[in-house]
């Protein structure tokens, strides 16, 4: 896709087109150019709340859809993230100082004795993308950092990844440890990474498993409006 | 005659229809399994490999296992499969136990080959393992697959928290030592190299 359009100027294209190239720019894994494409909308006056569910998000929800499908891998998926990344340095002072949603906060890092976090960081993005609020406490977590950060920041979520079959079982000493402190519901806990799947989720007593950042995603938002709805119906 | 590498890699290795156990290994310890047979006079064996790229899709393992059984296992008094968990989270034992079979205890190669117990208690998290094998197939495992061929700017993605490669060496060979080095420094990773010879590889395969 990116030999036949050497010659485009972005900034020639109108909204549609514009976003419409993102979406080929995100996939090809473009940095420059969405970072170039960014500005532009903002300076055609579009919110950065836009920019970033409309152009940058859908583009990524694309390139997820395709990863899930065997039609791209790893490498491709990370050049895009790349690229989204790019986009969203941008655009991320300016959604602190806008009213874009808060959907809720979560915390997030991966388990002890695991250092692997690409997909630990890609839904981090596509969190911050949906308008959660992240705290990323990075690779190689001890139950202890867990804790700390959840009642530090009056989290709503806590999320878990593990590349590694000899370190997800780590994931229930977590969830353990919060039950024996009582603290088990006060969160909704999700869990994720290559080697897991849904009956490890159910089995460790985790709220979900999210198989890709979209499904992460799309499972947070849903466990945080069930939440809404829980507190309005006792209320 | 040694099987190459680039075969043990995509196709395995077929059994040679002689010995009494079969043994369904990774393509990637081939070499080292038939060194094991011919200085120990195992000629009860039967090695039968699997694609040693497997090594790269765990998911797939259990049921290539279970597959090579079902179409190779008849005929021999016993099956051993010369895998440990190798990232299949236990399905392989799963998979194992239900077709009566024995395998590698650990969680991989590099446990095995360091001995279980004392890769354990190293907990070496920010080290990146590569066996001989895997030093000569680098590229077909590591450098392509990853993308690291085409994008090299992904490599602080993918090895930033590593810290050092870990070459485990089968084979006392001074030229598979600098492939090694050269291969950490591609990465980007210090490099340190430990002759573990073929660790507890020898102890499971004399109780196969």
């Amino acid at each position: 896709m990116a030999d036949e359009d050497d010659d485009l100027i972005l900034s020639e294209l109108d909204d549609e087109e514009l976003v419409a190239q993102m979406f080929d720019d995100l996939y090809d894994g473009l940095r420059d150019e969405i970072m170039e494409a960014t500005q532009i909308l903002l300076d055609r006056g579009w919110q950065p709340y836009d920019v970033l569910t409309k152009a940058l998000v859908g583009g990524m929800t694309i390139v997820g859809n395709d990863f899930r499908d065997g039609i791209l891998f790893v490498p491709e998926v990370l050049l895009a993230a790349n690229a989204m990344k790019g986009g969203m340095s941008i655009l991320k002072p300016l959604l602190a100082e806008t009213d874009a949603p808060r959907m809720g906060k979560m915390v997030i890092g991966t388990v002890k004795g695991d250092i692997h976090d690409i997909g630990k960081n890609l839904v981090a993005m596509m969190m911050e993308g949906a308008g959660f609020e992240i705290v990323d406490l990075g690779i190689n977590n001890a139950v202890e950092s867990y804790l700390e950060a959840l009642a530090r920041e009056k989290a709503d979520i806590l999320g878990m990844s593990a590349l590694l079959t000899t370190t997800m079982p780590y994931m229930k000493v977590v969830i353990d440890t919060m039950k024996e402190q009582g603290i088990r519901d006060d969160y909704i806990v999700l869990v994720g990474g290559a080697p897991l799947n849904e009956e490890f989720g159910r089995a460790i007593g985790a709220d979900a498993y999210c198989r890709d950042a979209a499904v992460a995603v799309e499972t947070a938002k849903d466990w945080i409006s069930r939440r809404h709805n829980q507190m309005q119906a006792g209320a | 005659m040694q099987p190459d590498d680039a075969t043990l890699t995509r196709d395995g290795l077929a059994p040679s229809g002689r010995g009494r156990v079969l043994l369904i290994a990774c393509g990637a310890l081939a070499r080292e399994i038939l060194a094991l047979i011919g200085r120990n006079g195992w000629d009860h064996l039967d090695l039968h490999c699997l694609p040693a790229l497997l090594h790269n899709r765990p998911d797939r393992i259990a049921p290539a296992v279970e597959a090579a059984v079902a179409a190779r296992g008849a005929g021999y008094e016993r099956v051993f499969a010369v895998y440990a968990d190798c990232g299949t989270g236990g399905d392989l034992a799963r998979t194992c136990e239900r077709l009566g079979i024995g395998m590698v205890e650990g969680p991989h190669c590099y446990a095995f080959y360091d001995g279980v117990e004392a890769f354990a208690e190293k907990g070496e998290v920010t080290c990146f393992y590569l066996t001989d094998f895997l030093v000569r197939q680098f590229d077909a495992f590591v450098w392509t697959p990853l993308g690291l061929d085409r994008h090299s700017e992904l490599r602080e993605m993918y090895f930033g928290n590593y810290t050092t490669l870990v070459y485990q060496a089968q084979t006392d060979d001074p030229a598979l030592t600098a492939l090694a080095r050269a291969h950490a420094d591609r990465l980007g990773l210090g490099f340190e190299r430990r002759l573990t010879g073929y660790g507890d590889l020898e102890r499971a395969l004399a109780r196969a």
